[in-house]
């Protein structure tokens, strides 16, 4: 019996880490080159949440009825609706902060995410907003009591996270712009010296963020049914304990950091108490950040002068 | 020719803007998975933006403008009001002003004077931990909450009265924040700003599931307010003298507020005198060298984890003192007035006012908390108004709007 809930649960958390994992890879790679939390990152998945489903009513008007037809054209537009508004916000509110103090764009971040915020609000109502569940089905193993439930939409975000961060690992390991943005997390100065273009770079890196972000966006929406403006904040903060624990800057670390966080936390909330799991995963990251900063898969950072 | 130019680029960027503000502006989602089109606003929101952009970009193409464009971002930070010694007359009168004002006021007056002042004791607070030691504290929200519920809770269990509350409650939200800032403060800065996130989102999950002593969502009493045995409600509620039967007059509410507002201002008045001190003592200069360049201060023997910390834990003991106020005021606290909002509000004060400078931090203050009770139509644009200024801000003038003149050295130029 126990052993049924465990696995359940263990199914429930990789689901949950994946999407952790996608949301987390914005997070490495914007630490990784600039050294900086994004913190309106969050904010924009909460408005890739939106995007999908306004797109995805305006496409069910239109009349299409195939479920793989609206899934990947709603992935499509929303995807690339939100990598503009990240080339938007790092054009805006990063770039010219380039050389500024050090606080200085992370507060501008908050402002971006405070904007966003209420930008959600103030267009589509503070009031919960729903998606119809248009992929139904369930795969049981077990019996009738004892079983392990993991439905057709948990198979899919498994799927598509799993797709997505195959393809995000190629570009990153085997294209030149890959090879750019790895030489400018390395040292950006002396990459600009060797004449990559480090802004481009930059901005490029904030559009893949973004439009991960936005499939993880569509996926939790797909999972749970309903989502408001105010996902984005708790959301943020576990994708970043994920990007901490897998270390930051690395992204397999961030996949992995995402399913170890959905797993021990989908098993905290199973078997100890589900009121308190956002506490155990932000628990998770002060432990993290005492013991191990460079995370599980990261190198220990150097301070330069 | 800069006329063809300027046009391209507005109508590059409105493309852009309509293209951004198509799908959330003009198709509002509507109940049971569908929605209504209103296409005439992104519309109208992108023309607006091209309009601007091509005033903008046209008028720039002058050279006149182009000019004082450059005096506006390259001038130096020189200070624009100094206040010197000789000046100090202007305190002494802005000092009666704020202790004659409550008695000018009607209680709604009151209550926003009264909530104007604890929003300066908090941007005071958070002004040290941000302003000065350059620390981002994401989560201040929680030392308020702890400082608020220290006060209700302490007065429940313990019997704790006012006066007690505001030392224990400094105690405890100092302790809260040597807690969370020793393990942290030892990282990467942008850390702590996470962690602290975190660390409000717990306090606030907290007090929000642990029923059996908060309250819950439903929130706790605050106890009575008591002054030396005085009550300030009609009929004794805590054992006292309800202080207008022993003065022998007429009943008002505006008793207690008097008395809150006086002695809030009188401590915020005392925070502005300490910080100006600990400015030119070694620990305050401690923190802005802190602040401007880690490694050098290192090299020089300073011992960052420590410096620090005292910030924080000073930042936080200040945010304390400021819950244990805001729930005498409100008499019944919750959780929901600790959400991440607040945090961001108390940022926003100390942003705008310019990180490090207390007459900045003040007035900002002031006029946030004043703002939305003028212009009540406008709340609901209240935080894009917020955001935008951050961003503003921090891109135009990253050092602040007023910039007070340094402390300098005995001897030094």
């Amino acid at each position: 019996m126990t052993a049924y809930i465990l696995a359940q649960q263990l199914v429930n958390g990789v689901v949950l880490g994946a999407i952790y994992g996608l949301i987390a890879v914005g997070y490495t790679m914007v630490y990784g080159i600039m050294g900086m939390i994004n913190f309106a990152h969050s904010e924009i998945y909460m408005l890739s949440a939106y995007l999908s489903t306004i797109v995805l009513a305006v496409l069910v008007y239109w009349g299409i009825q195939s479920p793989l037809v609206l899934i990947l054209l709603t992935l499509g537009v929303a995807m690339s609706m939100t990598a503009l508004y990240g080339w938007v916000i790092e054009r805006l509110a990063y770039r010219p902060l380039r050389d500024a103090p050090r606080l200085a764009p992370l507060i501008s971040a908050i402002g971006i995410s405070l904007i966003l915020q209420s930008y959600a609000v103030l267009t589509q109502g503070a009031k919960t907003k729903g998606i119809p569940t248009f992929i139904e089905g369930v795969t049981r193993f077990g019996d009738a009591v004892n079983n392990v439930q993991i439905s057709n939409i948990q198979v899919l975000i498994l799927i598509i996270a799993l797709c997505s961060m195959v393809a995000l690992n190629f570009i990153i390991q085997h294209t030149a712009f890959g090879q750019a943005c790895r030489a400018t997390q390395q040292d950006r100065g002396m990459a600009e010296i060797l004449g990559i273009n480090t802004d481009k770079v930059i901005s490029l890196v904030f559009v893949i963020g973004s439009a991960m972000a936005a499939v993880a966006g569509l996926l939790v929406t797909m999972n749970y049914g309903s989502f408001d403006f105010n996902i984005g904040f708790v959301m943020g903060v576990k994708a970043f304990t994920a990007a901490v624990l897998g270390g930051i800057g690395s992204l397999t670390g961030a996949m992995l950091g995402g399913i170890i966080l959905g797993v021990s936390e989908s098993l905290f909330a199973g078997l100890v108490n589900s009121d308190y799991k956002d506490v155990f995963a932000f628990s998770l990251l002060v432990i993290f950040l005492i013991f191990r900063p460079s995370g599980l898969l990261g190198k220990p950072e150097v301070e330069k002068v | 020719m800069h006329l063809k130019h300027a046009l391209k680029d507005a109508l590059l960027v409105g493309v852009l803007a309509l293209l951004l503000f198509l799908p959330m502006t003009g198709i509002a989602l509507a109940e049971n998975y569908s929605f209504n089109a209103r296409l005439h606003v992104p519309f109208l929101l992108a023309g607006m933006v091209m309009l601007g952009r091509f005033i903008f970009s046209y008028a720039l193409h002058t050279y006149h403008s182009r000019q004082w464009v450059k005096r506006l971002i390259h001038r130096e930070d020189r200070p624009r009001f100094i206040l010197r010694p000789q000046r100090h007359w202007i305190l002494l009168i802005l000092f009666i002003f704020g202790l004659v004002l409550p008695f000018t006021l009607s209680n709604y007056g009151l209550n926003t004077a009264i909530l104007a002042l604890i929003y300066v004791l908090l941007g005071l607070g958070l002004n040290i931990v941000v302003g000065l030691a350059g620390l981002l504290d994401l989560g201040f929200v929680a030392f308020y909450a702890v400082g608020a519920y220290t006060f209700a809770l302490g007065g429940q269990y313990f019997g704790l009265g006012f006066w007690g509350a505001i030392p224990v409650a400094a105690a405890i939200a100092a302790l809260c924040g040597v807690l969370l800032g020793f393990p942290v403060l030892r990282l990467h800065g942008d850390y702590l700003a996470i962690v602290t996130l975190g660390f409000g989102e717990i306090i606030r999950l907290i007090l929000t599931n642990w029923i059996e002593v908060t309250g819950g969502p439903n929130g706790v009493q605050v106890p009575t307010l008591q002054v030396f045995g005085f009550e300030f409600t009609r009929i004794a509620k805590a054992g006292g003298v309800p202080i207008h039967e022993y003065l022998g007059v007429a009943y008002s509410t505006a008793y207690r507020y008097w008395f809150l507002y006086l002695v809030l201002f009188l401590v915020v008045c005392a925070m502005i005198f300490v910080l100006n001190r600990l400015r030119s003592l070694p620990i305050g200069r401690a923190w802005e060298a802190l602040r401007e360049d880690e490694i050098a201060c290192r090299s020089l023997g300073i011992n960052p984890v420590t410096v620090k910390l005292s910030a924080f834990s000073m930042g936080a003991m200040v945010g304390g003192v400021a819950g244990v106020f805001f729930a005498a005021q409100q008499g019944f606290i919750n959780p929901t007035s600790f959400t991440f909002f607040e945090s961001a509000l108390i940022l926003a004060i100390v942003v705008l006012g310019g990180m490090g400078s207390t007459l900045g931090v003040v007035l900002a203050a002031i006029v946030l908390t004043l703002l939305p009770e003028v212009l009540r139509e406008f709340s609901q644009y209240r935080i894009v108004l917020f955001g935008g200024l951050m961003v503003l801000m921090m891109v135009w003038r990253p050092r602040g709007f007023i910039s007070l003149q340094r402390r300098q050295f005995e001897g030094a130029a």
